[in-house]
């Protein structure tokens, strides 16, 4: 029997959470707003001990540096775990592996099979702005200014009945997952993944693996050169 | 050719092939992919260039049906 698709906008896994509100562009802005509060929330409270520390007392001078280390430091662990979504998982045997990247190879332009095959990361342009998709998570350079959202997601193997053939999944499949629900409903995507950093571009560069940082490079420079695409 | 595949450990597995002048392979066809979807799957297809859409009914005309797994936040 023959019938003819019906296409579903919203993604289904979106009513899992359905007490988020709908990411869009303001979401973003207030979301991003909210990080930058309190990253200064952490670095101003120290830097102001420390300034206050050494007009009071010379001698406290290493105290002082103390606290303007941890007003580095913190903002840099946060960076670090937005990091840490796209960092390679284990890898399955070597047939699977060709397998899937075959498979996601069919699913993306040559740019960005070649982007993925330099640093394991897969350029996606959106509404939203651009995406670097990776196995376990995405970063979405969003505005102007290009502010960074680390997204953590991971195929569910879970949610299907007996779990066959859902097994540990090659890398390529566990990108291809996401970019194919990144592309059904990429608000929806966004809403259901959990926000693990909003923030600089240059921090969160700093704590990606060196093979990985051309492929900020390119999203942003992506955000310069395309034309408004509508969805 | 129209093909049928869900993502695996396997890399991809390949569930049903069917040309739409064959009814006999489209109803094998449209019973592995609910197969599929009972089993939890989420059916995809390709709608252009950075668009993919959910299909709940075995679109017959296009080339490539991708079954997926649901994601969650991480």
């Amino acid at each position: 029997m023959a019938v003819e698709a019906h296409p579903v906008e919203i993604l289904p896994e979106a009513a899992a959470v359905h007490w988020r509100p709908r990411v869009d562009d303001a979401r973003l802005r207030h979301l991003g707003g909210l990080w930058m509060l309190t990253t200064l929330g952490h670095v101003v409270p120290f830097a102001a001990a420390a300034t206050l520390l050494v007009w009071l007392q010379p001698l406290a001078l290493p105290v002082a540096l103390a606290c303007l280390a941890h007003a580095w430091v913190i903002p840099e662990l946060y960076a670090r775990r937005g990091a840490n979504v796209v960092r390679p998982r284990g890898r399955a045997a070597e047939e699977p592996e060709r397998r899937a990247v075959g498979l996601l190879g069919d699913l993306v332009g040559h740019e960005a099979r070649e982007l993925h095959a330099r640093t394991g990361l897969v350029l996606e342009r959106g509404r939203l702005g651009t995406w670097l998709v990776g196995e376990a998570g995405a970063v979405l350079l969003h505005g102007r200014r290009r502010r960074a959202y680390c997204y953590c997601v991971k195929v569910d193997g879970r949610a299907v009945v007996d779990g066959a053939g859902a097994g540990e999944l090659p890398s390529g499949d566990r990108i291809a997952h996401l970019l194919l629900a990144l592309r059904a409903d990429e608000q929806g995507f966004a809403t259901v993944a959990n926000l693990t950093f909003a923030g600089a571009r240059w921090r969160l560069r700093r704590r990606l693996p060196a093979p990985m940082r051309p492929a900020l490079d390119a999203a942003a420079a992506s955000i310069d050169t395309r034309s408004t695409r509508p969805r | 050719m129209s093909k049928l595949i869900r993502m695996d450990q396997t890399g991809h597995s390949t569930l049903a092939e069917w040309t739409a002048e064959d009814p006999v392979a489209v109803e094998a066809a449209v019973e592995a992919f609910r197969a599929e979807l009972e089993r939890g799957y989420l059916a995809m297809v390709s709608t252009g260039p950075g668009h993919a859409e959910q299909v709940r009914e075995l679109p017959v005309e296009a080339p490539l049906v991708i079954l997926r797994l649901p994601i969650s936040g991480g």
